[in-house]
C-alpha cells in the first residue's frame, strides 16, 4: 500500500510514515467499557449489529458482574427492509432501557458502522427523545463506529459531543479543566495536588455524574490527561477553552511537566511548585529505580492501538532507559502531540496507520525485547518467542501521575521478569 | 431493533472464522471495518491459539465509502493470495459490508485468481454465529465436492466383504466446547476413521469425505446441513446420536453398528467408565433429586438433561437453549421432563428463570456461570460461549466414556457434599462452621464473598398479603443456605395456595411436609 511521507516538523528526525492497509484495532465502541464505569448515571445504548454487541463483551474480556449500563439495539432484517420505523423502534428500545434503569439520567445514543451506513440520524433521535423525556433523561449522540473511530477515539467522540452541551462559564474567573477519563483514585490524587498548588476551581471532564458536567468558557484552561482527545479539544476550544501545551502525566518527569503547565497558567510561584511536588516526585523516582534496572537497554516496539504510544515511548525511553524501535500509532494529531514530539529521541521511527502483515514482519525481523500490541496479536507473537504487553491494560489500569509511575513501569517489567523466571 | 445486553452467539461471520481457523490451508477474506478485527482475540486469547486466525480484514473506513470500497476488496484479494497462498479462499461480508453491497464473493470469483474461491453469504441481520459456522462448512464441502457428485438416482454399492467400515467425524470446530478432546475420545470408540472435519482438516481431506460409509454428526449445530447434503448426494447415512453420557455413548455405538451392519459391539461402559459405579456408590446418595437447571446450546443441553436424570439421579427443573435452529428437539425433550423449554437468547430471561426456580446446580454457559455466581448457586459450564478457563490444559473430553467420567467430576464438584450437608445442619450455630462459609473445597474460589444476599423471594411473594412472622423468619435462617431459597419459595407457595396471610413456624413445617419427597 502507499507509504506517503509527511514533511517533518522535527529537524533532523525521521519523518512520520503513513501506512494504509489492514488494521488490527478495536473500534470506538470499546471505550464504552471504561466510560460507563466513569459516568455512573449514564447508559450507553449502541445502535448497531450483533457484531457491535459481541465486540464490547469480548473486548471487556469478562462479563461485568453487575448489570451493565450499556446495551446494543441490534438492527434486524425488518429494520433494514424499512418494515420497521426506525424512530418508533428507537423509542421502544429507549423506553425499555429507562424502565429497567429508572435511575439513569443520561442516555448516550452511540452510532456504529451499520447505523451510519444506513444513515440513521441519531442526532435527530436524541433531540426527539430528549424532548419526550423532558427534564428526566437527557439523550446525547456520538459515533463509536469503526469507520470513524479507533478504540480510544470513542472517548474523544463522546467528549466532543458532550463539549457542545456543557454549561457556559462566563464568570471570568480562570478555571482548570482536566480532560480525559481517569480512574477515580488518580483523579483524587490530582485534585489534592492542584489544591496544594492553590489552583482552582478544577473540573474533571467527564465528571462522575452526567448531570454535573463542568462548565466551559473563555476562562477555561484545558489540560489533557489523555492523549487521544484531539476532536474533543477542538470542540472545547470552540467554546473558548485554551489548551495548555504539556506532555502527558506518565512518570515523574511527565507528571511534573504536566502539573507545571497548569501551575504556570495559574501563576503559581516556582518555589511553591517545587515545595508541593518535591515529595511525590521523589517518591515516583524511587519507585522507578527497580523497574529501570530491568528495562534499561531493552528494546520496545509499539503497534498502533490507543494513541498513548508516543507519550508512553517517551516515558519508557527517558525515565526507564529503554531503546525505542518502531512506534506505531493509529492516528497522529499534531496539536495534542505538540509537547511530546520534541521529547522523543532523534531518528525514532513513527508510523501512523497500519498495514498489519508487513508491520508484523518488521517486528519479527527486529525482534524487540517487548512489543506493545492488541489482545489479538499478543499470543501469536509470544508463541514466536517475543515478549508482549497488551495495550488494553494500559487503558484500564491506573497509570497516570506520580503514585502510579512505578505501577506503569511495572506493566512493562512483568513480561520480562516472567521470561526470566520460567524454566519451561 | 432488539435490545441486547449480552449475547450468547457472535455474528455469523465469526462462525465463518471458526471454520477457517479450524482448518489447514483455508484463508478467509472478510470485507469489514477495523473494529471487527476483535474476533482475533476470541481465538488467541480464549482458545490460546498460537497463531492469528487465517483472516484478512479489508478494514474499510468512512473515507473509503466515498471512493471505492470494491477496489479495496480487489487489492486485498491479490495481496492476500500472494502472502498466504491458501488452497482455498473463503470470501465474505461482515454486517456493515453486507449493507454496502460490494459483493466481494462475486468480485473474487471474477478476479482470475489461481485459487478456488468459495463465496459466503452471511445474513448478518437475521442469523448468528453457529448458523454462520454451519453455512460456511456446508459451502466449503459442497463447493469442493459438487464436481464429484454422482448422478441422481445413484446408489452406494455395498461395502466389499471383509473391508473395514470407515466413518467421518463432522462438526468439531475451533472455539467449540472441548472439541479438541472429544475427537480423540470418539476416535477411541471407532475402528477406523475417515475424515475428521473441519477441525484439523485440509481442503484435500474434505475431498475424501465421500469415501467413508457414514458420517457422524458430532455437533449438529455445525454439521447438520452438511450431513444432510452428503446423505442426499453421496447416499452416506448420518449417525446422529451425540455420544455425551454413558447411555448416549451406548446408543451411539448401537446406531453405528446398525448403520454399518455390524453384528456386535464389544465395548461396554463398565469396562472403561467409572461413572456407573461412582453414581451407585453410597456417597452419591445425596445427589438424589438435586434440582438442576440446564441452559446451553441444544446439543449440550439435551445431553446434560439426559445425563442429569438418568446417570446422576438429579431432578431437571429447567431446560432451555439459545439455539433457535435446534429449538424443536429441546422443546420435545423438555416436555418429556414435564417442563416447558426456555428458548431465548436473552440472558435476562434465563436469569429470571434461575432466580425463580432456585435450583441447587446450574449447568450452562459462561452467562449462566455469572447468573449462578450472582445468586450463589453452584454451576458447571457445559457449552459455549465459554471463557478461557473452560479451555483447560488437561485432557477433558465431554464425549465417550472418559467424557462421562469428566462430567461426573465436574458436576459433583460445585455441590455441597453429603456428609458436609448434614454437618452444616447439625452445627449450624457453630460460628466457624456455618452456612456463611463456602464448601471447604471451594474456599479458594473466593471465600465467602460470593454468598448471595438472601435469595429473592418467588414472584408475587412481595405481595403485602403475605408476611413472615419473626419466629418463622428466624427458623428459616436455621435452614442451610443451599436449601433456604427453596424452603422460602415452597412455604410461600403453600401459604398462598391456602390463603394464609402470616407465615409462622407451623406453616413452615406444614409446607415442608407437603413438599417432602
Ligand atoms: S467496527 Fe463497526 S460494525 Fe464492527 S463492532 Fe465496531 S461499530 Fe460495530
Ligand atoms: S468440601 Fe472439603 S470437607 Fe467438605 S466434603 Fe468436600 S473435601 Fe470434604
Amino acid at each position: 500500500m502507499s507509504n506517503a511521507v509527511l514533511a517533518s516538523d522535527r529537524p533532523g528526525s525521521a519523518p512520520i510514515t503513513q501506512e494504509r492497509g489492514q488494521r488490527a484495532v478495536f473500534c470506538g465502541l470499546t471505550s464504552i467499557i471504561w466510560l460507563h464505569r466513569k459516568i455512573q448515571d449514564a447508559f450507553f445504548l449502541v445502535v448497531g449489529s450483533r457484531t457491535c454487541a459481541h465486540l464490547i463483551q469480548s473486548a471487556a474480556g469478562v462479563m461485568i458482574f453487575a448489570e451493565p449500563r450499556f446495551a446494543t439495539a441490534v438492527l434486524q432484517d425488518r429494520d433494514l427492509a424499512g418494515l420497521a420505523d426506525a424512530n418508533e423502534e428507537l423509542d421502544r428500545v429507549a423506553a425499555q432501557v429507562i424502565a429497567r434503569r429508572p435511575e439513569i439520567k443520561t442516555v448516550f445514543l452511540v452510532s456504529s458502522c451499520p447505523s451510519e451506513v444506513i444513515k440513521l440520524d441519531l442526532a435527530n433521535a436524541a433531540q426527539r427523545l430528549g424532548e419526550k423525556y423532558d427534564g428526566r433523561v437527557r439523550f446525547i449522540d456520538y459515533s463509536g463506529s469503526g469507520i470513524e473511530t479507533t478504540f480510544t477515539q470513542g472517548e474523544d467522540s463522546c467528549l466532543e459531543s458532550l463539549a457542545a452541551k456543557l454549561p457556559a462559564d462566563d464568570s471570568g474567573e480562570p478555571a482548570l479543566m482536566v480532560a480525559g477519563s481517569l480512574p477515580d483514585i488518580v483523579e483524587d490524587q490530582f485534585a489534592r495536588l492542584f489544591e496544594q498548588l492553590g489552583i482552582g476551581p478544577v473540573h474533571f471532564f467527564p465528571a462522575r455524574s452526567s448531570t454535573a458536567m463542568p462548565p466551559v468558557g473563555p476562562n477555561t484552561r484545558l489540560l489533557l490527561a489523555q492523549p487521544f482527545l484531539g476532536n474533543a479539544t477542538r470542540a472545547l476550544e470552540k467554546r473558548g477553552a485554551k489548551l495548555l501545551k504539556a506532555p502527558y502525566p506518565y512518570g515523574a518527569e511527565g507528571t511534573t511537566a504536566w502539573l507545571r503547565a497548569a501551575a504556570d497558567a495559574f501563576g503559581v510561584a516556582p518555589g511553591h511548585f517545587e515545595q508541593v511536588t518535591a515529595a511525590p516526585r521523589a517518591r515516583a523516582e524511587r519507585a522507578l529505580e527497580a523497574p529501570r534496572e530491568r528495562l534499561t537497554g531493552k528494546r520496545i516496539t509499539f503497534l498502533p492501538d490507543s494513541q498513548m504510544e508516543l507519550p508512553l515511548a517517551r516515558f519508557l525511553q527517558r525515565e526507564c532507559g529503554m531503546e525505542l524501535g518502531e512506534i506505531g500509532t493509529p492516528f497522529f494529531d499534531q496539536q495534542t502531540m505538540a509537547a511530546e514530539l520534541p521529547l522523543l529521541p532523534e531518528g525514532v521511527r513513527i508510523t501512523e496507520g497500519q498495514d498489519l502483515d508487513p508491520q508484523l514482519d518488521r517486528v519479527r525481523a527486529a525482534r524487540p525485547d517487548l512489543t506493545v500490541c492488541g489482545l489479538g496479536i499478543a499470543n501469536p507473537l509470544e508463541s514466536e518467542g517475543l515478549r508482549t504487553k497488551w495495550s488494553i491494560e494500559l487503558v484500564f489500569t491506573p497509570v497516570h501521575g506520580y503514585d502510579q509511575a512505578g505501577d506503569l513501569a511495572g506493566l512493562f517489567t512483568r513480561p520480562l521478569a516472567r521470561q526470566d523466571m520460567l524454566e519451561v | 431493533m432488539e435490545l441486547t445486553f449480552w449475547t450468547y452467539e457472535g455474528p455469523p461471520h465469526v462462525g465463518a472464522i471458526r471454520i477457517a481457523n479450524s482448518m489447514r490451508g483455508v484463508h478467509l477474506l472478510l470485507h469489514s471495518p477495523q473494529g471487527d478485527t476483535y474476533a482475533d482475540l476470541l481465538f488467541t486469547m480464549i482458545e490460546r491459539d498460537r497463531k492469528r486466525p487465517p483472516v484478512t480484514y479489508t478494514t474499510f473506513q468512512a473515507r473509503d465509502l466515498g471512493s471505492d470500497t470494491a477496489e479495496l476488496v480487489t487489492g486485498t484479494l491479490q495481496s492476500t493470495v500472494d502472502r498466504f497462498r491458501p488452497s482455498v479462499l473463503l470470501v465474505g461480508d461482515s454486517c456493515t459490508a453486507e449493507l454496502i453491497q460490494d459483493q466481494p464473493g462475486t468480485l473474487a470469483t471474477g478476479a482470475g485468481l489461481d485459487v478456488p474461491i468459495i463465496p459466503l453469504e452471511m445474513l448478518a441481520y437475521s442469523r448468528k454465529e453457529n448458523w454462520g459456522a454451519a453455512e460456511t462448512f456446508y459451502s466449503l464441502v459442497r463447493g469442493l465436492l459438487n464436481r464429484q457428485a454422482p448422478e441422481p438416482g445413484w446408489t452406494r454399492p455395498a461395502r466389499p466383504q471383509g473391508q473395514r467400515p470407515k466413518v467421518n467425524l463432522l462438526g468439531p470446530t475451533s472455539l467449540g466446547f472441548r472439541c479438541r478432546d472429544d475427537i480423540i475420545e470418539v476416535q477411541k470408540l471407532l475402528e477406523s476413521v475417515g475424515v475428521v472435519a473441519p477441525l484439523g482438516a485440509s481442503p484435500q481431506d474434505l475431498l475424501r469425505i465421500p469415501e467413508a460409509d457414514a458420517n457422524i454428526c458430532l455437533y449438529p449445530e455445525v454439521a447438520d446441513t452438511t450431513c444432510a447434503w452428503l446423505q442426499r448426494t453421496f447416499k452416506q447415512p448420518t449417525i446422529s446420536t451425540v455420544p455425551i453420557g454413558v447411555g448416549a455413548t451406548r446408543d451411539f455405538l448401537q446406531e453405528l453398528a446398525e448403520t454399518l451392519g455390524l453384528t456386535e459391539c464389544e465395548v461396554t461402559a463398565d469396562a472403561v467408565c467409572r461413572l456407573p459405579w461412582y453414581s451407585r456408590s453410597v456417597d452419591s446418595t445425596y445427589l438424589t433429586g438435586k434440582r438442576v437447571f440446564i441452559f446451553a446450546d441444544a446439543t449440550h443441553a439435551l445431553a446434560a438433561a439426559r445425563m442429569a436424570r438418568e446417570e446422576l439421579g438429579f431432578e431437571v427443573v429447567g431446560l432451555g437453549t439459545y439455539s433457535r435452529e435446534q429449538a424443536r428437539a429441546v422443546r420435545k425433550a423438555a416436555k418429556d421432563y414435564g417442563l416447558e423449554a426456555l428458548i431465548t437468547d436473552n440472558y435476562l430471561e434465563v436469569e429470571k428463570a434461575v432466580a425463580e426456580l432456585q435450583p441447587e446446580l446450574v449447568l450452562g454457559t459462561q452467562m449462566e456461570r455469572h447468573i449462578a455466581k450472582k445468586l450463589g448457586i453452584g454451576c458447571a459450564v457445559i457449552s459455549t460461549p465459554a471463557h478461557v478457563q473452560d479451555y483447560p490444559a488437561r485432557y477433558s473430553p465431554q464425549m465417550g466414556f472418559e467424557g462421562a467420567n469428566v462430567i461426573f467430576d465436574t458436576w459433583v464438584h460445585p455441590l455441597v457434599m453429603g456428609l458436609e450437608e448434614h454437618l452444616l445442619t447439625m452445627f449450624r450455630d457453630d460460628f466457624e462452621f456455618n452456612d456463611d462459609k463456602v464448601p471447604s473445597h471451594l474456599a479458594a474460589v473466593g471465600g465467602t464473598s460470593h454468598r448471595p444476599a438472601e435469595a429473592p423471594a418467588a414472584e408475587g411473594a412481595d405481595d403485602a398479603a403475605l408476611r413472615w412472622e419473626a419466629d418463622a423468619e428466624k427458623e428459616l435462617k436455621k435452614i442451610p443456605f443451599f436449601v433456604r431459597g427453596k424452603a422460602r419459595r415452597n412455604t410461600e407457595k403453600y401459604a398462598m395456595e391456602r390463603g394464609v396471610a402470616a407465615i409462622n413456624v407451623e406453616t413452615l413445617y406444614e409446607a415442608k411436609a407437603h413438599f417432602s419427597r
